[in-house]
């Protein structure tokens, strides 16, 4: 279980830095959505791996599973959701004005 | 409790919606709601800040529910502090912005605005780790949408980069928060400091890591060599008036070092010892090198500006990396200094840069509309930045060096050379675009009368008022902020105020 959570985030993390170094704002916006993945299963480990216990109290409860990473990844979830909603509009955007998708400036209109 | 300390919070919040929702054709309205709920906020942080300087830190605990359990929002003479400069701040750029027009080239900015505002607020009020990274994430928001205002391709462009940085920014943040949590079991500031001091030492490597990439995350907002890549070419294709307003946004990466790092991890505490200071203090003068050297070399007038952004973000972080009270107060003299004076350049900036329909520093000389008001202040900006007398920059750069005694050779020669690279960048600028300007005009090319803008500069005036206010009263000032450095070290009254009803859960 701890093998395969780790080794998850590990991939994750790593092809989401290797997409977001690309030049292309496509892999770059997938490779920040992969990695957004990745820290919020980190986010759940951090409150230690607890498989078929209750997050919130009941009598017939043996132990729990602690609930605030799962709020924390859930109001994460929802942040990265709505921030990669605006980054695919606007490179969207820059695309239909610049008639490419590439993610670097231009160095002479930079000026 | 007292319910005004979430009133910065909860009323941008408010309008904010009303704006987009009910007035979003009727940019009169907008205007009239936007600079109503302005003023609100002045009047409103003007109150908070007199209730703060008397008295120990107040805490409002959300849903009642008491402090590790509930998220508190907590209003200390800092916090109070930082809520009123940008009040004041955004008044004037929303001032300028109507002055201007620039509101009127797309949609939405009044409600962007204060929903930037809304989220600044929230940053300096909030004792809650996780919620500083909401907070950060609205004005973030925010900021997405005012950067990309008025739109164009070379805007939208440079506004994809910044999202991408600032996304991967919120994504490290997100890591060093649960290896927080995983650590110490908490993310309440104040009870994060109590365990901290109590870690066993196994866990301490861990918790080096969380602080680190914490420091990082912090260091992105405030523009800190090597983290610095996203603010030149932002900050000069942002609009004036919302580069201006991003003049305090950098402000918040240095608010929350001096906030997390002076409760939470204090120089004396065994599992991080100096690290944080060992690590600040190179990169800030390493952003003071960068950040002069590109006002040197920059070729627009708005990029120059973005570079001594970085400069001062330098001096800042250099006085901040000592963690002790006197430089943290020369720290937090220098913050309200320079969030003024940048903002000043920007707008001059954008005045220059509008009347002459570009800033370029480099090709062709050419005259302009109101050459002589706008030289002035260019003039004025530049001797604030630059740190010559006799405005605030002198009194602030003397405060940090004054308290910077321990390693007198580097961190002096460090910040006076930059100083002198930033006069030099800003003479020749000065030069080729007012003076030179001046000396090639045939009378039958004669720049047209624009229009005046009389708002527009009344804003402008009102900050470079800001700036004499600040320097004249240095001296109460400083001593304010002395007591207000005090407390921040002095950790039991933070501590004790937030943690007063733990007992309860």
């Amino acid at each position: 279980m701890e093998v395969l959570v780790a080794s998850a985030i590990g991939v994750m993390t790593a092809s989401g830095i290797y997409l977001m170094l690309r030049m292309r704002t496509f892999p770059v916006i997938v490779g920040l959505s992969m990695l957004s993945y990745a820290v919020n299963v980190f986010l759940f480990a951090s409150g230690r791996l607890a498989v078929g216990m209750a997050p919130i109290i009941d009598k017939a409860a043996v132990g729990y599973a602690d609930p605030l990473p799962q709020a924390l990844a859930l109001t994460a979830i929802v942040i990265s959701f709505g921030m990669t909603a605006v980054i695919v509009m606007m490179a969207l955007g820059a695309y239909l004005h610049g008639g490419d998708d590439h993610v670097d400036m231009d160095a002479e209109e930079d000026r | 409790m007292n319910h005004w300390i979430i009133a910065p919070i909860v009323l941008p919040a408010m309008v904010a919606p009303l704006i987009v929702l009910a007035m979003r054709h009727d940019l009169m309205l907008q205007r009239v709601f936007g600079l109503a709920s302005s003023v609100a906020m002045v009047v409103l942080s003007g109150a908070l800040l007199w209730s703060a300087s008397f008295g120990p830190p107040q805490v409002y605990f959300l849903g009642d529910w008491p402090a590790p359990f509930g998220i508190v929002l907590v209003l200390d003479r800092l916090a109070a502090l930082m809520v009123a400069l940008t009040s004041v701040l955004a008044l004037v750029v929303q001032l300028y912005a109507i002055g201007t027009g620039w509101d009127a080239r797309g949609k939405h900015f009044h409600a962007l605005f204060l929903f930037q505002v809304m989220g600044l607020n929230g940053a300096f009020l909030t004792g809650d780790a996780f919620n500083l990274f909401v907070f950060f994430e609205v004005l973030l928001i925010a900021s997405y949408g005012l950067m990309i205002h008025g739109g164009g391709g070379q805007r939208l462009r440079a506004g994809v980069q910044y999202v991408a940085f600032n996304l991967i920014g919120s994504t490290l943040f997100l890591f060093a928060l649960a290896t927080v949590y995983a650590v110490t079991g908490t993310l309440n500031m104040a009870d994060l400091a109590v365990r901290v001091a109590e870690l066993p030492p196994g866990d301490a490597a861990l918790l080096r890591v969380a602080g680190v990439l914490m420091l990082m995350v912090f260091a992105i907002k405030g523009a800190l060599v090597p983290l610095q890549f996203w603010l030149p070419g932002t900050y000069a294709n942002a609009p004036g008036p919302v580069a201006a307003l991003f003049a305090v946004m950098t402000k918040v990466g240095a608010y929350a070092v001096i906030r997390v790092y002076a409760l939470a991890f204090p120089t004396d505490t065994p599992a991080t010892g100096t690290l944080f200071a060992d690590l600040l203090l190179p990169a800030a003068l390493v952003t003071i090198a960068v950040g002069s050297v590109g006002v040197l070399g920059a070729a627009t007038l708005a990029r120059q500006a973005a570079f001594a952004g970085i400069a001062s973000m330098g001096v800042l972080f250099a006085a901040v990396a000592a963690f002790e009270p006197q430089a943290t107060s020369a720290a937090l003299y220098y913050l309200i200094h320079s969030t003024l004076a940048g903002a000043v350049l920007f707008l001059v900036v954008d005045l220059v840069t509008d009347r002459r329909g570009n800033g370029a520093l480099r090709g062709p000389t050419m005259p302009f509309a109101q050459s002589g008001l706008l030289a002035a202040l260019f003039l004025g900006a530049a001797v604030a930045l630059a740190g010559t007398p006799p405005l605030s920059g002198f009194i602030g750069k003397l405060l940090v060096l004054d308290a910077l005694r321990a390693d007198l050779t580097l961190v002096w020669s460090v910040i006076l050379g930059g100083s002198f690279l930033m006069i030099l960048g800003f003479a020749r600028a000065g030069s080729h675009v007012f003076w030179k300007s001046q000396a090639t005009v045939p009378d039958d090319q004669a720049p047209e009368a624009q229009r005046p803008e009389p708002l527009a500069f009344a804003a402008v005036f009102a900050l470079m008022a800001g700036l004499v206010v600040l320097t004249v009263l240095g001296g109460p000032v400083s001593a304010w902020l002395d007591t207000t450095a005090q407390g921040l070290h002095d950790r039991d009254a933070y501590i004790g105020a937030v943690m007063a009803r733990a007992g309860e859960g």
